[in-house]
C-alpha cells in the first residue's frame, strides 16, 4: 500500500463567518511521524478534529486510510487511536478497567497488561482514574488510545502537563510506536518536542501552512550560524553563514593573548526560531480596527 | 462482536460502575423510598390512600431512575469529554446507548419491584391484580422517561446547573400527576396539563394494574399519550444530541 495514511488537500472549515481552516494541503505517509505546529487560533484543532471524525468540513477533500472521516465508518476508528486534550474518564474506574473496557472495542487488541506497562502506569492499575495525578492521567489517555493497535495514532498535545522524565517516557512510547511502522499525527506546542520526534512537521498560521518539512530543514533555511562567547565578562553574538573562518580568527586570538575563550557556543537557529519568525504576528496588523456601531 | 454483545458489555460495564458512586444509587433507590416512608407516616394514611400511595411513588420511581438519572448522567458524560471519547472509538453509538440507557432501565425495575413489595409487605397493599398491564406501563414508562431524560440532557449547558433543570421538570410534575393523592381534587387547568404530560398516565396505569380494573382495554388515553411521548422523545433524544 503505497497509498498515503492521510492526505488532505485544499481542506477549509467556517464557524459561521469565522474562517478557522483556510486552504490546507498536506499529505502523511505510512509510518510517518508528522508534526502540526501553531499558536492558538492557528486552525491545527480544527484540522485534527476534522480527520478525527469530529467535525465535518466546510470545502476540500479529506482522506484517512482511504475513507472520509466524515462518514463515521466504525471500520476506520478500528484502526485509529485518537489522544485528545481533556477528555474524560470514567472516574471511578480503575486503570486497568478503563483499558479492558476500552480493548473490548477493538477487534485485534493489545495485551491490557502489556498496554499498561507500555506507557508507564505498572503498579497502578487498581488505582480509579479520578485518583490519579494529571500526568498519570494523560498516560492513561495515551494507554486508551493504544489499546486497540491502531495503526494511526492522533497525539494531540500529548505532554502537556508531563514532568520532564515523564515526558523523556513519552518520547521513548512515541519512538517505539514508530519503530513498529505506526503512522502519527502529532499535534505539539513543545518545538523540541516535535524536532525530537517529527519527521516532517507544517506550521500553520491563520489556517494555513506557512512552512513544512523536516524539522532540520525547516531549522536551516535561515542557513546561518550563532556564535557566541564571553569576552571580558561580556557576551558577543554574532550570526555568520560559516562559522569556520570566524573561529578560527577567535581562538587564534585567545591564543595570543593566552587567555581561554570563555562561554563559547556554535548554534543553528533551532526549530523553535524559525517558527517563532513565522509565526509573529505582525502586532500592528493584528489590532483590528475599531469598529464603528450606529 | 455484534452490536448487541457490545451493548451487553457496556451494560455490565456501567452497572459495576454505577455501584460505585452513592449518591446516583441514593438518588435511585433511597429517595423515593424517603417519600413512601415520610408520606405514609407523616399523614396517617388509612387503607385506600396507600393504594394510592404506592402505584404513585412507584411511576415516581420510574421517573427518578430513568428521566433524571439520564439527564444528570448524560450531562456529566459530556461535560467530562467521555462522550467524545466514545465516539472516537469502534463502539457502535447504539450499543453505547443502550448499555447505558439499560442501566436506568435495570433501576426502574428493580426500585419498581421494591415499592411493590414494600408496599404489599408493610402497607398491606395487594400484590398487583394485573401483571401483563403493570410491565406494560413500566415499559412505556421507561421509553418515554429514558429518551425525554437524553433530550433533556442537550438543553443542560453544565453538570452544575442540571439540578436546577432536571427539578424544574421532576418536581411540577410530581406534584400534579397524582403521586401522592388521588388526582380528582386537581385545579381544572392543572389537571389538564397533568393530562398531556407523561407521569400521571404512567401511574394511572399502575395503579389500574395494581388494583382490580377492566383491564388494559381501560386505558387507552394513558396508552395513546404515552405512545406520543415515546415517539416525541425518542425523536428529540436522537435528533438534537450533542457529542460534546
Amino acid at each position: 500500500m503505497s497509498e498515503a495514511a492521510i492526505s488532505v488537500r485544499d481542506l477549509r472549515k467556517s464557524y459561521g463567518p469565522v474562517e478557522a481552516v483556510r486552504g490546507l494541503s498536506f499529505e502523511v505517509a505510512r509510518g510517518e511521524v508528522f508534526g502540526l505546529l501553531g499558536p492558538n487560533g492557528a486552525g491545527k484543532t480544527s484540522t485534527v478534529e476534522i480527520l478525527e471524525g469530529y467535525r465535518d468540513r466546510t470545502g476540500g477533500e479529506v482522506s484517512v486510510l482511504g475513507f472520509d472521516p466524515q462518514k463515521g465508518d466504525l471500520e476506520l476508528k478500528q484502526r485509529v487511536g485518537i489522544v485528545l486534550q481533556s477528555v474524560g474518564f470514567y472516574p471511578r474506574a480503575t486503570v486497568r478497567e478503563s483499558v479492558e473496557q476500552m480493548a473490548g472495542f477493538y477487534p485485534h487488541p493489545r495485551d491490557v497488561r502489556e498496554t499498561i506497562a507500555l506507557v508507564g502506569l505498572d503498579g497502578k492499575e487498581d488505582q480509579r482514574a479520578n485518583r490519579l495525578s494529571g500526568g498519570q492521567q494523560r498516560r492513561l489517555d495515551l494507554a486508551l488510545a493504544l489499546v486497540g493497535d491502531p495503526e494511526l495514532i492522533f497525539l494531540d498535545e500529548p505532554t502537556t502537563g508531563f514532568d520532564p522524565a515523564a515526558r523523556r517516557a513519552a518520547w521513548e512510547v512515541i519512538r517505539s510506536l514508530r519503530a513498529l511502522g505506526k503512522t502519527l499525527l502529532l499535534t505539539t506546542h513543545y518545538l523540541d518536542e516535535a524536532q525530537e520526534l517529527a519527521d516532517r512537521v507544517a506550521i500553520v498560521k491563520d489556517g494555513r501552512i506557512v512552512a513544512e518539512g523536516p524539522p532540520s530543514e525547516l531549522s536551516s533555511r535561515r542557513s546561518s550560524y550563532r556564535v557566541t562567547w564571553l569576552e571580558g565578562g561580556q557576551r558577543r553574538e554574532i550570526e555568520t553563514e560559516d562559522p569556520t573562518e570566524l573561529l578560527h580568527r577567535l581562538t587564534g586570538e585567545a591564543l595570543e593573548r593566552g587567555e581561554q575563550l570563555e562561554g563559547l557556543t556554535v548554534t543553528r537557529p533551532s526549530l523553535e526560531d524559525v517558527y517563532l519568525e513565522l509565526t509573529a504576528e505582525e502586532e500592528s496588523a493584528a489590532v483590528s480596527e475599531p469598529v464603528v456601531r450606529s | 462482536m455484534s452490536p448487541v454483545a457490545l451493548a451487553w458489555r457496556q451494560f455490565r460495564f456501567e452497572r459495576r460502575m454505577f455501584w460505585r458512586n452513592p449518591s446516583a444509587a441514593f438518588f435511585n433507590f433511597a429517595l423515593p423510598l424517603i417519600f413512601l416512608f415520610l408520606i405514609a407516616s407523616v399523614f396517617g394514611l388509612n387503607e385506600s390512600d396507600r393504594e394510592i400511595l404506592i402505584p404513585g411513588i412507584a411511576g415516581m420511581s420510574v421517573m427518578t431512575t430513568t428521566f433524571t438519572a439520564l439527564a444528570f448522567n448524560v450531562v456529566f458524560l459530556r461535560e467530562q469529554g467521555i462522550l467524545k471519547r466514545m465516539k472516537g472509538t469502534p463502539l457502535p453509538p447504539i450499543s453505547y446507548f443502550g448499555g447505558l440507557i439499560g442501566n436506568a432501565v435495570t433501576n426502574a425495575f428493580v426500585q419498581v419491584g421494591l415499592v411493590i413489595a414494600i408496599g404489599h409487605l408493610l402497607y398491606s397493599v395487594p400484590w398487583p391484580h394485573d401483571w401483563l398491564e403493570l410491565i406494560v406501563f413500566v415499559v412505556l414508562g421507561v421509553v418515554a422517561f429514558s429518551s425525554l431524560g437524553i433530550a433533556m440532557a442537550q438543553l443542560i449547558p453544565n453538570f452544575d446547573s442540571a439540578a436546577a433543570y432536571v427539578n424544574a421538570v421532576f418536581l411540577p410534575m410530581i406534584f400534579i400527576s397524582g403521586t401522592f393523592y388521588e388526582t380528582k381534587h386537581l385545579p381544572a387547568v392543572l389537571d389538564a396539563i397533568a393530562r398531556v404530560l407523561p407521569l400521571r398516565h404512567v401511574i394511572d396505569g399502575l395503579r389500574g394494574a395494581i388494583l382490580p380494573n377492566q383491564g388494559l382495554t381501560s386505558h387507552v388515553e394513558a396508552l395513546v399519550v404515552l405512545a406520543v411521548w415515546c415517539a416525541g422523545g425518542v425523536f428529540l433524544a436522537v435528533r438534537y444530541f450533542r457529542w460534546e
